[in-house]
């Protein structure tokens, strides 16, 4: 077997091992318990307040709006959890190692460094991409059950936010291969701030107007894209209302362009460049 | 690779900083040889193992393992390694944990799995082979690593502490497997404190100091050195004292002992002989070898070269 498969394997084994998969399933499991009663008992007061004796729930337009916004206020609490799973991930792996000594009998294998770091990168995303389609899964199918609602681009809108997760992830293992797992820890968290403050100040920006404001929303998101892909994902699965509407935390009304996701892959890329490249060249 | 020297080093040099780790390490380590790296602590001898590993990348010097320039990854696949500060996996089982090393050694599976339950055998550890590495005591991990160090049959070995943890019938355990590894012609570089160990099993050792090889020595010639004798023998007549002269110098007497500085311990039959044809009764006869501890304070000094 390739020893980035074999590596890749050992990463997801390791995150169901030392249960952190299960301790992210167990918080996961309870946010969609919360979440559909919740969504039960509101869509019960929505349908009573605006459906029309005559139109098929379902149909009417503020239905529709409120499913929307209830599958996007999900969606956004799913991929808060998902960014923090993939940083509490990344943090400790290559740091944790290098500091225990783990990483001496592997590395020392006729293996290449690059390897290791690949690896560790492909059993991640593994591991994420299936803890985002289980919980993202949880939230579509909950409103679709209770309400029979499926949004409009659901499929690039997770894939986007799955690219978001991914792309905190590829940031954290740069970190982790130089910086012990704490400071790395506090190196992503503090950029994600600031893409979050950062998106904020471009949205209200745009809603009043303000190309100051906007033009350091697409700075922050230039620094670090994260939270641009997320309003990208929002912009392709929220109703065209909601985007009018104006500024809420789960949608987007200053929309990045397709060239910021492209731009995000290729940050994506370097990042994982030089996470190769810094933990080639340091004596373990 | 085979007439190729197992380790091959030239003025290896590791700087951290300000700090030379390693001045400048200049050795050869022939196939097939146990050979102890002995100096005292932070004279260098982990960060010249890791420099040979591929782990740290040395300041400047040049090295090779089995003819191949160090960093080749291919060379890796036959060489084996027990690192000082063993940390493996602890969330594998036994089993687990030496099939992950084995498949990055580009083991084939089924030689892996005779080979992983001949190890787990060997190192006593048959019975826990389903155990995770977490319910480990120190003297089995240590087990464990050297059944993963053995794993691929090395050509040569790195061995950095590898009776640390060990209980004295897990030394006996990796002096076995030294020798057992030796006869099947691998080279076993052994970096170790227990200078008892490094004596019993080496061929030969250099004395490492600031990072520099300051002698090295082959430990058959120790037994051929000059030694110094007591013999404890009562009822011998004063005027035969001369006489074992002919086997040694500096005879002095002091009731009954006797003191004398013989070429080596061949003799010592004859001084028997000797001191039972002039009816003297014997009660010992003790060769006081310099052991490697007299020789290594003497080399590295009694500051342990701080």
């Amino acid at each position: 077997m390739n020893a980035i498969l074999i590596l890749a394997n050992l990463t997801f084994r390791e995150a169901i091992r030392r249960r952190i998969v299960l301790a992210g399933l167990a918080l996961g499991i309870s946010f969609l318990i919360i979440y559909s009663i919740g969504l039960h008992f509101i869509l019960v007061e929505v349908r009573q307040a605006f459906t029309l004796r005559d139109l098929p729930a379902g149909q009417n337009i503020m239905n529709v709006e409120s499913q929307n916004a209830f599958l996007m206020a999900g969606l956004y609490a799913i991929t808060f959890l998902s960014i923090a799973m993939a940083a509490l991930l990344g943090a400790d792996t290559l740091a944790g190692e290098i500091n225990s000594g783990t990483i001496q009998t592997i590395v020392s294998k006729p293996i290449r460094r690059a390897d290791v770091v690949l690896g560790k990168w492909l059993g991640f995303a593994g591991l994420l991409g299936l803890y985002l389609l289980f919980m993202a899964g949880g939230v579509v199918l909950s409103i679709f059950i209770q309400s029979g609602y499926v949004a409009d681009n659901l499929l690039n809108g997770l894939s986007l936010i799955y690219l978001e997760t991914l792309l905190i992830m590829t940031i954290t293992l740069m970190c982790s291969a130089s910086f012990p797992a704490l400071a790395t820890g506090g190196i992503v968290f503090g950029l994600y701030s600031l893409a979050f403050i950062g998106g904020w100040i471009e949205q209200i920006g745009a809603v009043i107007q303000n190309s100051t404001a906007v033009k350091i929303g697409i700075i922050t998101s230039l620094i670090i894209p994260s939270e641009s892909l997320w309003r990208r994902a929002a912009f392709e699965m929220q109703t065209p209302l909601a985007g009018v509407l104006g500024v809420s935390p789960f949608g987007a009304s200053s929309v990045p362009s397709p060239l910021m996701v492209i731009y995000a892959l290729f940050y994506l890329a370097v990042c994982l460049i030089l996470a190769i490249r810094i933990f080639q060249k340091r004596d373990l | 690779m085979s007439s190729e020297p197992a380790i091959k080093t030239d003025q290896l040099r590791k700087v951290f900083g300000e700090y030379a780790a390693v001045k400048g390490l200049t050795l050869q380590v022939e196939q097939g040889e146990v050979f102890g790296f002995l100096g005292p602590n932070g004279a260098g001898k982990t960060t010249s193992i890791k420099m040979l590993l591929g782990l740290i990348s040395p300041s400047s010097g040049t090295a090779s393992l089995l003819g191949r320039p160090i960093g080749d990854r291919d060379v890796m696949a036959h060489i084996g390694f027990l690192p000082e500060h063993f940390r493996f996996q602890e969330w594998l089982n036994a089993r687990e944990f030496l099939t992950l090393h084995g498949q990055l050694l580009r083991m084939k599976a089924d030689d892996l799995v005779l080979r992983m339950d001949e190890l787990l055998e060997r190192v006593g550890l048959a019975d826990y082979r389903n155990k995770l590495l977490r319910t480990f005591s120190k003297g089995m991990l240590q087990r464990v690593g050297l059944a993963q160090a053995l794993l691929n049959r090395p050509a040569l070995i790195f061995l950095d502490e590898p009776t640390s943890g060990l209980d004295p019938v897990g030394r006996r355990l990796v002096r076995d497997v030294i020798r057992e590894i030796r006869a099947q012609g691998t080279a076993v570089f052994l970096n170790s404190h227990l200078l008892s160990e490094i004596e019993v099993t080496c061929d030969r050792v250099a004395f490492i100091r600031h990072g520099e090889v300051v002698r090295v020595l082959e430990l058959a010639a120790l037994s051929m050195d000059e030694t110094s004798l007591t013999i404890r023998v009562s009822n011998f007549p004063a005027e035969a004292l001369t006489g074992l002269s002919q086997w040694g110098k500096d005879i002095q007497r002091d009731g009954e002992h006797i003191s004398m500085v013989i070429q080596s311990d061949v003799v010592l039959p004859e001084i028997t002989r000797y001191l039972v044809s002039k009816r003297g009764e014997v009660y010992a006869i003790t060769p006081n070898r310099r052991s490697l501890e007299d020789i290594f304070i003497e080399t590295v000094g009694k500051d342990g070269g701080l």
